[in-house]
């Protein structure tokens, strides 16, 4: 019975007219257009400069912040009221004010104070901008201390080098971390909304009213409308793979073969909650609006974007309900860093009991008689 | 010699909420009988119906299709039972072969029976050019006649046909009856629900529910000469006018 | 006037019957704000890192023990080698190491050589840089501390003001972004869903067929929404004043006249994907991955536009969104009123009378 069952899902599959050319599309279209879309750094710093000194060494400072590539002198203001209207209007991001007396106070007190005024809407960025302009505002003190205090041997002042180096990643590409990203993303949207919207549509078009009619057992049911959507599944993630080898250059360094390991197990435990979710909708609109719902969060809650680490303890204990959270931890260990199976066995535990509580619901909660 | 009885409802209630759609209803249907099942639009026919199909729970009383109970072995009832909604159910997006073939299988016939059949049936139905096509490029008499026959492809004790004849011209409804009767013959059960009164004569019993109840139950013949009516639509408006229920 | 009337509650009757639609969109702007507020965070706290450290003298320590203190960072291990580094970053257990080099204090102080390595989990490069940052800001601090202790001369001192967002809360980056994109939602999407389904069940004829002229009643079927997403506007309001603590800083009636604007380009839009589609899943379809998705993506409520292809940012310029957020931001954040946001004024307005009329004449066409 199941046979034919499954047969029938597939041609159904097949002559959608939307639905291949979606799956094959999305998963290509995220992956170029999201890494282009989705990069967090910072350059290109607008910045506004209020030189009330007008002395060779404010010019001389004010050089080397223009020079040092994070930042773009887009405007020299008179006072700080009209550099504050240059951010206010988003024209720029920050402000530099030199006081009037500066290279005097330097010289007869010994410092002298600059004022940075950066733009926190977005807090991280306003925070490390201002740390990129006071690190080469003390740069620049270093420099001119160099000049002035002429001493034989004896160290003008203690200093130590920071050496900044990244692991995995030398150069801080994003590619590396957003690609894996958008492969779950996609992963999760599709083998997650379709399955959803499957039974709904057999309610609405009333087909499931027979199909409730015939011996054909809830369990049979559920795992007919599984199939199809498990291969799905593993067709979106090699057509990723393919995109990220071909258009970034990306190759895991674990193999594949554990991620398609995983990735079985994590389709089930999704489609299972899509179709757990079609269950109780009595419309496409309802169903859709649920997934979007519970994907969003799954999404946000799994460390995508932002790491979980840094989520507060509450919510930390939350996205543990995200069999994304696992999947993404997965992928990108082994994609990045060479994970093996055996380094991610609590993982695979975790996503095999996503996969067996959801589908038992999804089996409980069909109703096949009112 | 009594024949077999197919279905036996005996109180048969059904409550939502405070609404009682189905109200203590019992009765018998003989195997081989077309049995029409008549009531206005609210009347609770749909309902009665799907609990006897197994869609629905009964609230009380008890009803034994085919042998076995629908609140207790409902599965048992379907696997016996061919079921054509007002809405035909077919997989609009699946050729004509497809679909006898999926319920067929689902009603555990073998690939080589299933073939077989099939072709026959085709071309019995004068669709064996339409093989191919697909389900919702048929017109809608093709759809109906071909919902019924997939209904009873498996060859069920009984057919519930729930208003099969919606929206269709009287020609087509003349020869689709024919297939009903063509059915009985062959010793399928037949239990029908319809508000077109003339179906009502072809029955060879009819039963009319008004406000969940069911207030008469007999040949359409003594129906008419109880009631002293000319013909079954007098009949069901005698009845049915004391109805207090409006469809919703 | 009468007739209008009646139209606008049948709306009603079929908003309020879908009761799980309804919850989901008063519940989803809570949702998302809430997410948004409290989980998502580009703050990088409680980074685990170790440390190797070959010195173990006077400074090291201190700068270990600021570490420590600091809410960021938590040192996990200390270690005495290399190879074991390796190990614990591939498990994930730590993000960072400090590496110190030998004899520091001794360096530091008389022959000069003394460093640190910050060795960085470089898989985020987001968390990869903000964790650097604190690092370096750290030590940084150190550094100054010790310029003071030591009488540096010569000092330039940087006094940092962090605008409008002192604490540097992530929620005030979000919050507008969650307004554009539920409002959106609910006045496009919703709507032209709603009137795609009276076209799909053929309900939309039998309206046509009534007295009232087609455009009340196309407009009848946007009344609903547009009182649900005012609802939806109170609630973002409230919670992010109250919950999320993000104020609004500046004028009160400038904010809300800005999202009535916004309101109506966004219920226009809606009219405009109704006129062009026939059944309820093409909107659907047409709603979500014309309109949400590049709103999600290029409207900057997630991703900075200035740091995009220049291709895609001229594409941002269209949306809507862009403009609504970026005026909230004035409003809400950096306190400006109504002078402050003409120009977002005067384009969405724009925007939504050109969306306007470009529905009707299809509608127009369509109906006759």
């Amino acid at each position: 019975m199941l046979k034919f069952l499954i047969e029938k899902e597939f041609r159904q599959i097949r002559r959608n007219k939307f639905l291949p050319r979606m799956v094959i599309g999305m998963p290509i279209f995220a992956l170029l257009l999201f890494p282009l879309v989705a990069n967090f750094s910072i350059k290109n710093i607008n910045l506004t400069v209020v030189d009330n000194s007008h002395t060779p060494y404010s010019q001389r400072l004010i050089h080397k912040v223009a020079a040092s590539g994070y930042f773009r002198l887009v405007n020299v203001a008179a006072d700080y009221e009209a550099a504050l209207y240059d951010v206010e209007q988003d024209i720029s991001d920050i402000i530099l004010e030199i006081p009037p007396r500066f290279e005097e106070n330097l010289v007869n007190e010994q410092s002298a104070d600059v004022l940075i005024a950066a733009n926190s809407v977005n807090g991280m960025k306003g925070g490390l901008s201002s740390m990129y302009l006071s690190g080469i505002v003390q740069d620049f003190s270093n420099e001119v201390r160099e000049e002035w205090v002429q001493t034989g041997t004896a160290l003008k002042a203690p200093s130590m080098e920071i050496v900044p180096m990244y692991r995995f990643n030398p150069f801080l590409e994003y590619k590396y971390t957003m690609v894996p990203a958008i492969m779950m993303m996609m992963l999760a949207m599709i083998t997650g909304f379709l399955p959803a919207l499957n039974i709904v549509n057999e309610k609405e078009k009333g087909t499931i009213e027979q199909l409730n009619v015939t011996p054909v057992g809830k369990f049979q049911l559920i795992i007919s409308k599984l199939t199809p959507y498990w291969l799905i599944g593993f067709i979106v993630l090699t057509i990723s793979f393919i995109v990220a080898w071909v258009f970034y250059g990306m190759v895991s360094v674990g193999g594949y073969a554990t991620i398609y390991l995983f990735s079985a197990v994590f389709v089930l435990a999704f489609s299972g909650f899509g179709l757990v979710i079609s269950n109780y909708a009595s419309s496409i609109q309802q169903a859709m609006f649920m997934m979007f719902f519970f994907v969003i969060t799954f999404i946000f809650l799994s460390g995508l974007y932002t790491p979980v680490s840094s989520m507060p303890g509450w919510t930390q204990i939350i996205s543990r309900i995200s069999p994304l959270r696992y999947m993404v931890e997965v992928l990108r260990s082994v994609f990045l860093k060479g994970s093996t199976f055996f380094e991610l066995k609590w993982h695979f535990m975790a996503l095999c009991s996503f996969a067996l509580f959801f589908n038992a619901w999804a089996v409980v909660s069909y109703r096949k008689r009112t | 010699m009594t024949k077999e009885k197919i279905i036996i409802a005996e109180h048969l209630t059904k409550n939502f909420g405070h609404f009682t759609a189905v109200d203590d209803i019992s009765f018998e249907v003989e195997r081989g009988e077309i049995f029409g099942f008549l009531g206005a639009n609210g009347a609770g026919k749909t309902t009665a119906m799907r609990i006897l199909c197994g869609l629905s729970n009964p609230t009380s009383g008890k009803a034994m299709v085919a042998g076995y109970d629908v609140a207790t072995k409902p599965e048992f009832v379907k696997k016996n039972i061919g079921y054509m909604s007002q809405k035909f159910a077919l997989y609009e997006d699946l050729q004509v072969w497809e679909n006898i073939r999926l319920y067929a299988g689902i009603y555990g016939m073998k690939d080589k029976d299933i073939a077989v059949k099939t072709e026959e049936l085709l071309l019995k139905l004068g669709l064996a050019n339409e093989r191919n096509t697909l389900v919702e490029a048929l017109p809608l008499g093709w759809k109906q006649k071909l919902a019924f026959s997939v209904a009873i492809f498996h060859e069920p004790a009984i057919v519930f046909l729930d208003e099969p004849t919606g929206g269709v011209d009287p020609v087509t409804r003349r020869t689709f009856w024919e297939m009903i009767y063509e059915a009985a013959d062959r010793g399928i059960t037949v239990f029908v629900t319809t508000h077109y009164m003339d179906e009502a004569e072809y029955c060879n019993r009819v039963s009319i529910m008004v406000d969940g109840r069911i207030d008469a139950l007999d040949t359409p013949e003594n129906l008419k000469r109880n009631y002293q009516a000319k013909n079954m639509q007098e009949v069901f408006y005698h009845l049915a006018g004391k109805s207090t229920r409006k469809a919703d | 006037m009468h007739q209008f009337l009646a139209f606008v509650k049948k709306e009603f009757h079929h908003i309020l019957r879908d009761r799980w639609t309804m919850v989901i969109l008063l519940v989803l702007p809570i949702l998302m704000l809430i997410l948004f507020g409290y989980a998502i965070s580009t703050e990088v706290k409680n980074t685990k890192i170790a440390v190797v450290d070959p010195s173990k003298d006077v400074v090291t320590n201190a700068i270990v023990e600021k570490f420590k203190v600091n809410e960021y960072f938590t040192v996990a291990a200390y270690v005495g080698d290399f190879q074991q580094v390796e190990a614990l970053f591939n498990s994930g257990d730590i993000k960072m190491v400090l590496v110190f080099s030998e004899n520091f204090h001794e360096n530091l102080m008389h022959k000069g050589g003394a460093q640190i390595e910050i060795i960085t989990d470089g898989s985020d490069p987001n968390s990869a840089k903000a964790m650097q940052g604190y690092a370096s800001s750290i030590i940084a601090d150190y550094q100054q501390e010790l310029f003071n202790i030591t009488k540096v001369p010569y000092q330039i001192k940087p006094n940092v003001r962090l605008l409008y967002n002192p604490t540097m809360k992530g929620a005030y980056n979000f919050v507008p972004g969650v307004m554009g994109m539920i409002l959106m939602l609910i006045c496009a999407m919703m709507t032209s869903i709603s009137i795609a389904r009276e076209k799909e069940t053929g309900t939309m004829e039998i309206l046509l067929v009534s007295p009232l002229k087609p455009v009340y009643i196309i407009f009848s079927k946007t009344i609903p929404y547009f009182i649900l997403s005012l609802v939806n506007l109170t609630t973002i309001l409230l919670l992010s004043v109250f919950v999320l603590k993000v104020p609004v800083a500046g004028s009160l009636f400038a904010l809300i006249t800005i999202s009535l604007v916004y309101i109506f380009v966004a219920l226009s839009l809606g009219l405009l994907i109704s006129s062009i589609v026939s059944t309820q899943q093409i909107a659907l379809l047409i709603s979500g991955m014309v309109l949400m998705l590049p709103i999600i993506m290029l409207s900057g409520m997630m991703f900075p536009v200035e740091n995009m292809p220049v291709i895609l940012q001229w594409f941002s310029e269209i949306i809507p969104t862009k403009w609504y957020i970026i005026a909230v931001k004035k409003i809400m954040i950096k306190g400006l009123g109504f002078a402050a946001i003409y120009k977002e004024m005067a384009v969405l307005a724009g925007m939504g009378i050109l969306l306007t009329i470009v529905s009707l004449k299809k509608f127009k066409f369509r109906l006759e």
